[in-house]
């Protein structure tokens, strides 16, 4: 009783080749020594986004970023050429953290025309040359072209600013691959009125990150995003379309607009509103021309939700609005949760209601699965389970997720066969 | 184009060979299996400063010293004999520890006639002798002559109390020329303390880096002068007047001229009212001994001295104000990136309401100054710890950050070869 | 306890009079820029004159009037960067760290 047909294989899961349906293991989630192996095999090895080209508008824009995952701090600045550069957050003198403010392991933003550390004055431009030393004499054979900022591989695609910290990493564009890639026309530079939320979750971050990759549970633990009308009519979850690409997924559903929906079947705020958890009923004119967020052309397309390895998110709703996820390792078992809703600026109030309306309705759900993967977390942590969870064919993304996980460590472990320890 | 003459071998660093020029490696502040060697190579085997004799002014008056860098707890305490003696705080029966409040990994202190374990009220007399057991008849063949408390070597110099767990030299062997030179300071005419502790972030070693150079005091205290005083500062920088090095000590001696100032305009208005601020308050006290100062101290003689800060291995700092009045900095180790500063105020005990807020702003000030220092270290800390870049060029006014990081690490060395042998 | 009459015009700020830096530098943090600034430009022009009626008295013995006095202005010099530096109650760029008075001498 398919809604919708399934890959000739008979499923998405046997479409994929060497996905495979066997019963998987959690211990990639609850194991310390697999942290510390994802963070050099993975964290110091993929392209990770740290923000948008939004957050440096002007030349000498610049933030910071914490990546306790890989044991440093950023910070990311368009130099005088308008080119967005990176580099490690430390001033080559004593080590002191060059750009920060108030608390040491708070980030930051601001304008500058040079980097002075605090502690004794060093300066580096906007490139990371340094150009001056307080009481240079004092000083013994230093050249100054020696003690520039440690610079960190920086690229931008499609205005998503992404580092990479290894030392000779392949093209942003190499690995994003074409599922990705073709997104690059979506007009994303338009959507620049933006809401951002962080959470601390006391879980693993790939536990959250598979909430937000299957939709199987979203009739159960979100029952309530159907009205009491609509929820004996709620079938179970089904896509219509899902697709690999390297280590990159994506998944996208269908549907008839909410706001066709019978009224006894949305809230009244949304009605009041004209917006609800799928957003903002009057849709923005964003072209016709919209490539890459479709790949499957299924019919009335809902939303496309892309997961770019190793740990963003980017989901495209019809209603023209898109969000964006990161999922940041803190330790095995916590991680620092960032979300961000990106509209189209507002013109009216009314448009702000409606943007209003899809924001607060995208923290009640977020926060229904922040509270349940604690609990998921202290499951797995006790083992009474462990290596035999079964995941059914709307799970694909979440068996190819850690399989993608598990590979760059294994890739990584044989080429590094001093195993990572503590 | 120094504004202080410096030795003929073209820098103070340049003057002790033995230190080199080369960048030195801060591996030593975030690796926790060095952390594990400096607790055995030097801070079992080193004096350290555990408090001042004021704090035991009568026969019973005692303390505790919380030391995790030693993974102990100490007793220290004035016996009938006027002598000052330490003891492993642990009971000899069953291994509790002895002396404590509520808390038993806070400090403590008071006065006693002897010393009553609370679990089976074992006794030790202020010597450390076990005086008593709760029904001793139970017991088989114990002496009690063989369950004293365990005694630790603790010896007293100009009225600061040291102990050490494995002492290879006496405390005044120790401390050596640099400290004998300062003998006849008037420590015990300044008994007003004020006493500061904070928990920070950093290894311990980086806060004592921090106040053993004042390269960073014009750039990252310059909010602290008035704009045109700091916007001077800058530009000169800092130049010590003097640097002195006796192994494993060490000390930096610097000009001083804000107390008073030569021109009011360049203090804020508080100073003026008050005459007081971070040097101190400017009138001096009406004491003897603070002129002719002892042989160590402004060792340069050079009449725009201001202030000495001697740096006494490992973890000792002892700081003189030109106008009359000291601090001390302990740093204990608690883990690689963290350790417990304790600071001490020590004045001539204020006899007007004047001279006490005189005394309050220097004391106010002193803190302004240090909670900016502390929360640097933080930072400092985190991004060390990310061992992108491990090797920092230090300049010759770091000349005792040099010293103490080669110190440690010889220290370290010396044992480690000696183990493996 | 009321402070001498020849300072009653300080008495609204009475509150300040407290007998520990750490109760002043908690009042510190708690309170706003203008309000230490008000503290502060009624107090400073009467620093002088306090300081000459308490030391009218030995100061082993203050009367409980001229302690209320001296507490306060111990308080004036507490908020004294915040007024003139900082322009704010916290010291800048200290972030999370403390650091706590265990010791200090009595008034």
């Amino acid at each position: 009783m398919a809604l919708y047909p399934k890959p000739a294989e008979g499923s998405w899961t046997e479409h994929f080749p060497g996905v495979g349906t066997g019963v998987l293991s959690y211990e990639d989630c609850i194991s310390p020594e697999f942290y510390e192996a994802e963070r050099e095999a993975i964290f110091k090895r993929a392209w990770l986004n740290v923000g948008r080209v939004e957050d440096v508008p002007r030349v000498g824009s610049y933030f910071t970023k914490e990546i306790e995952v890989a044991a440093t701090s950023l910070v990311v600045v368009r130099d005088l050429t308008g080119q967005v550069r990176a580099f490690h957050n430390i001033c080559r003198h004593r080590g002191n953290k060059l750009m920060w403010n108030d608390y040491p392991r708070a980030e930051t933003a601001g304008s500058c025309r040079a980097f002075t550390c605090k502690y004794h004055g060093w300066r580096y431009d906007l490139t990371g040359k340094l150009t001056f030393v307080q009481q240079e004499g004092e000083f013994f054979d230093l050249d100054k072209a020696d003690y520039g900022l440690v610079p960190v591989h920086c690229e931008v695609w499609a205005g998503f600013i992404f580092i990479n910290l290894a030392e000779s990493p392949e093209p942003l564009q190499v690995f994003l691959g074409a599922m990705v890639t073709d997104l690059g026309g979506y007009p994303f530079d338009a959507l620049t009125e933006r809401y951002d939320f962080t959470a601390d979750i006391r879980c693993n971050w790939k536990i959250f990150l598979d909430a937000f990759q299957e939709y199987y549970h979203v009739p159960v633990l979100h029952s309530q995003e159907a009205t009491p009308a609509a929820r004996p009519k709620m079938p179970g979850f089904e896509a219509p379309y899902y697709n690999l690409d390297g280590p990159h997924r994506m998944v996208a559903t269908s549907g008839p607009p909410r706001r066709l929906w019978p009224t006894d079947y949305q809230y009244p705020i949304e009605i009041a509103t004209r917006s609800g958890l799928f957003g903002p009923w009057n849709e923005p004119d964003l072209g016709d021309d919209l490539p890459g967020v479709n790949p499957g052309g299924i019919k009335a397309w809902q939303m496309s939700n892309f997961q770019i390895f190793p740990n963003m998110e980017i989901l495209i709703w019809q209603t023209g609005w898109y969000m964006l996820y990161r999922y940041w390792p803190t330790s095995h078992n916590t991680h620092r949760f960032e979300g961000s809703l990106f509209f189209p600026p507002a013109r009216t109030a009314s448009d702000r209601a409606a943007q209003e309306c899809a924001v607060v309705m995208f923290k009640e759900f977020a926060l229904q699965d922040a509270g349940m993967l604690v609990g998921t977390q202290q499951g797995l942590e006790s083992r009474a389970v462990r290596d035999d969870f079964p995941l059914n064919d709307q799970e694909l993304l979440v068996r190819h997720f850690h399989n993608s996980v598990a590979s760059w460590v294994d890739d990584y472990q044989r080429a590094h066969p001093v195993s990572v320890t503590r | 184009m120094p504004h202080f003459a410096k030795p003929p071998a073209g820098s103070w660093t340049q003057h002790y060979p033995e230190l080199g020029t080369a960048p030195v490696d801060y591996t030593d502040s975030v690796d926790p299996a060095f952390y594990e060697l400096e607790k055995v190579a030097i801070f079992r085997r080193s004096w350290l400063n555990v408090g001042r004799v004021e704090k035991l002014p009568r026969t019973g008056s005692y303390f505790t010293r919380e030391l995790a860098v030693l993974d102990t707890s100490l007793i220290i305490v004035k016996g009938a004999d006027g002598k000052i003696r330490a003891f492993h705080n642990v009971c000899r029966h069953r291994g509790n520890k002895l002396v404590w409040n509520d808390f038993p990994g806070e400090e403590s202190a008071g006065v006693c006639r002897q010393f009553t374990c609370k679990y089976h009220a074992w006794r030790y007399d202020l010597t450390g002798k076990l005086t008593f057991i709760q029904q001793e008849g139970e017991f088989f063949g114990v002496d009690k002559d063989q369950y004293g408390l365990k005694e630790v070597a603790c010896d007293v110099w100009e009225g600061f109390i040291f102990i050490n767990l494995e002492p290879a030299e006496s405390l005044t062997e120790y401390l050596g020329d640099l400290a004998k030179g300062i003998e006849g300071y008037p420590f015990h005419e300044m008994t007003s303390v004020y006493t500061y502790r904070a928990e920070v972030g950093s290894n311990w070693k980086l806060f004592i880096d921090a106040f053993a150079e004042f390269y960073h005091a014009p750039v990252l205290h310059h909010k602290q002068a008035v704009k045109n005083e700091a916007e001077k500062l800058v530009g000169y920088g800092f130049e010590a007047l003097h640097y002195e090095l006796s192994s494993p000590h060490s000390m930096v001696s610097s000009w001083g001229g804000m107390a008073p100032p030569k021109d009011p305009s360049m203090v804020k208005p508080i100073e003026r009212a008050l005459r007081s601020g971070l040097f101190g308050p400017w009138d001096r006290p009406a004491i003897e001994g603070l002129d002719p100062l002892p042989p160590s101290i402004n060792p340069s003689r050079s009449p725009s001295w201001g202030t000495d800060s001697f740096e006494f291995f490992p973890n000792f700092t002892l700081l003189f104000w030109a106008p009359g009045w000291y601090l001390t900095y302990n740093y204990w180790p608690t883990a690689v990136d963290r350790h417990l500063f304790e600071a001490n105020l020590y004045f001539v005990p204020a006899r007007s309401a004047r001279e006490r807020l005189a005394q309050e702003l220097a004391t106010v000030t002193f803190k302004e100054y240090a909670l900016q220092d502390g929360n640097t270290l933080e930072a400092t800390q985190s991004m060390l710890a990310s061992r992108v870049v491990s090797e920092f060029p230090l300049n010759d006014q770091e000349i005792l950050l040099r010293h103490l990081h080669k110190v440690v690490a010889d220290r370290v060395k010396e044992y480690t070869d000696a183990a493996a042998r | 306890m009321p402070l001498p009459a020849e300072f009653a015009d300080l008495e609204p700020y009475l509150a300040w009079a407290l007998p520990t830096e750490s109760e002043r530098y908690a009042r510190r943090l708690d309170s706003s820029l203008v309000e230490m600034q008000t503290f502060y430009d009624a107090a400073f022009p009467r620093l002088e004159e306090a300081i000459v009626y308490c030391d009218e008295h030995p100061y082993d013995d203050l009367p409980e009037d001229a302690r209320t006095l001296l507490r306060l202005m111990q308080s004036l010099v507490m908020v004294s960067f915040p007024v003139e530096v900082w322009k704010q109650a916290r010291v800048p760029d200290s972030g999370a760290a403390y650091l706590t008075v265990t010791a200090e001498p009595v008034v």
